[in-house]
């Protein structure tokens, strides 16, 4: 079980909520499961190449990373921010 | 006879609904939409009265579409919005939808939608889905007409679709760096249809493509004519004929051809507005001498008077995006203007006179008017 940080960008998908649970061996397959609970949220993330959106950052546990092919451990922390994007 | 009336207006930090009385003299407001979302356009189709399409993206989230099947009263992010097909050769992803087009009245449930990089998108189920049009998308020139890189400091894009009220398979796009293109076959097969129309950013300055086509507009009596707002100037062509001609050039020199949008007469088809901006030096793209100002032509664009009735005399400096001056197809036909400054204003005799009927708003980018039903 992967636990999810959801930005409050992102809250109107999850009735508010800014923690979930994700199941997933990759970054991409717990923004998948995050998905199908909660449609839509991946794209706003994610593109659709599988880039992580510039204004965008994902980080599991202390680490960032832009690869969504990245691995997870049972435990681990996923955490999406939105960065700074101007005015 | 002026029938009630509703603005949909999009903006940098969300989306408002104005109302009008019969007379179109009263207005209220419902709003603010998707409150610090971008509202590139914002349309309602006037097929069923009762659908409403909004594209919406943020400074941090990827694009979606809002949509609403009763009227605006509830909304749903859609399905599936558009996006390229996963390894697209070009790499390429959505960065925004930038207009939204209802479908030929006999296709009930379809519309087109324009993005930017460049793309062409279809749905076939009222805008809750969608699929790339291919034709233009994986169009063997595409990397010649649509670099992605290209174009506009907005992104290069589809800047607008027309669709010949005759021929649902009959259509026009409106593009930044490849002018307009036609398609016959209903976007299997695209072609540029730029003859004399200038592009004097290029080394060719009438180039078979390449020309920045700001906006395109069907007379709705004579679909045959096209009035396009070009970033060079002011054309109009009437088809089977091939050969734009600038018939901006009869503007005011002191005023000159340049500008984002033109709005046709839905009764007239020798009758259009355009809303020039300053296109001199390093482009402020604001009221020429800070003098705003509708012109409007009644022959086709031999001439072209003057309508500033109720602007500011001076000191206005407005900036009208072009999706941002449109008509209601009443009668008399209603314009409205939405400027960069956050202010709609209205005429409701066709342009001689003005009034703001909103103000303080985010910067407009789209306005869409439909009769309330």
């Amino acid at each position: 079980m992967i636990s999810v940080f959801i930005p409050s960008q992102l809250t109107s998908y999850t009735g508010g909520a800014t923690r979930a649970a994700a199941e997933g061996a990759t970054v991409a397959e717990a923004l998948d499961d995050l998905d199908r609970r909660f449609p839509g949220l991946k794209f706003r993330v994610v593109d659709e190449q599988d880039r992580v959106r510039r204004h965008m950052r994902i980080f599991v546990g202390q680490e960032e990373t832009r690869d969504v092919a990245r691995p997870l451990r049972a435990g681990d922390e996923l955490l999406i921010f939105g960065a700074l994007s101007g005015g | 006879m002026t029938q009630a009336i509703q603005l949909l207006v999009g903006t940098r930090k969300g989306a408002w609904i104005y109302r009008s009385d019969a007379a179109r003299q009263g207005w209220s407001v419902e709003g603010p939409l998707f409150l610090g979302q971008i509202i590139n356009h914002f349309v309602a189709d006037p097929r069923d009265g009762r659908t409403l399409l909004a594209a919406a993206a943020t400074g941090h989230l990827g694009p979606t579409l809002q949509r609403s099947t009763d009227g605006g009263r509830t909304w749903a992010e859609v399905k599936q919005p558009p996006a390229f097909p996963k390894g697209d050769p070009h790499g390429r992803s959505v960065h925004h939808t930038f207009w939204l087009q209802p479908g030929h009245a006999d296709e009930p449930g379809v519309w087109w939608a324009a993005t930017s990089p460049p793309g062409l998108f279809r749905s076939a189920d009222g805008g809750d889905t969608w699929e790339p049009v291919s034709g233009l998308n994986d169009h063997p020139m595409y990397m010649e007409w649509l670099p992605p890189e290209g174009g506009t400091p907005d992104g290069a894009m589809v800047a607008g679709i027309c669709i010949d009220p005759r021929d649902k398979g009959h259509m026009y796009l409106a593009t930044c760096s490849a002018g307009v293109l036609e398609t016959t076959d209903y976007g299997a097969t695209w072609r540029p249809l730029n003859q004399n129309v200038e592009a004097n950013f290029l080394p060719d300055p009438y180039p078979e493509y390449g020309q920045d086509s700001h906006q395109i507009a069907l007379a709705p009596t004579n679909p045959d004519r096209i009035w396009q707002q070009n970033h060079c100037g002011i054309y109009r062509l009437d088809r089977p004929g091939e050969r734009w001609e600038r018939i901006g050039n009869a503007m005011p020199k002191e005023v000159g051809d340049i500008g984002f949008s033109i709005v046709p007469h839905p009764r007239c088809d020798k009758t259009a507005w355009v809303w020039p901006m300053d296109g001199t030096e390093v482009w402020p793209r604001v009221s020429p001498g800070g003098r705003p100002a509708a012109y409007r032509t009644r022959d086709g664009g031999e001439t072209w008077e003057r309508q500033d009735r109720g602007f500011p005399a001076e000191q206005g400096w407005f900036t009208v995006k072009r999706q941002a001056f449109v008509g209601d197809g009443g009668d008399p036909h209603g314009l409205y203007l939405g400027t960069t400054g956050g202010e709609i204003w209205m005429s409701g005799d066709e342009g001689d006179s003005w009034r703001q009927i909103a103000a303080h708003l985010p910067e407009i980018y789209s306005v869409s008017a439909a009769h309330v039903r």
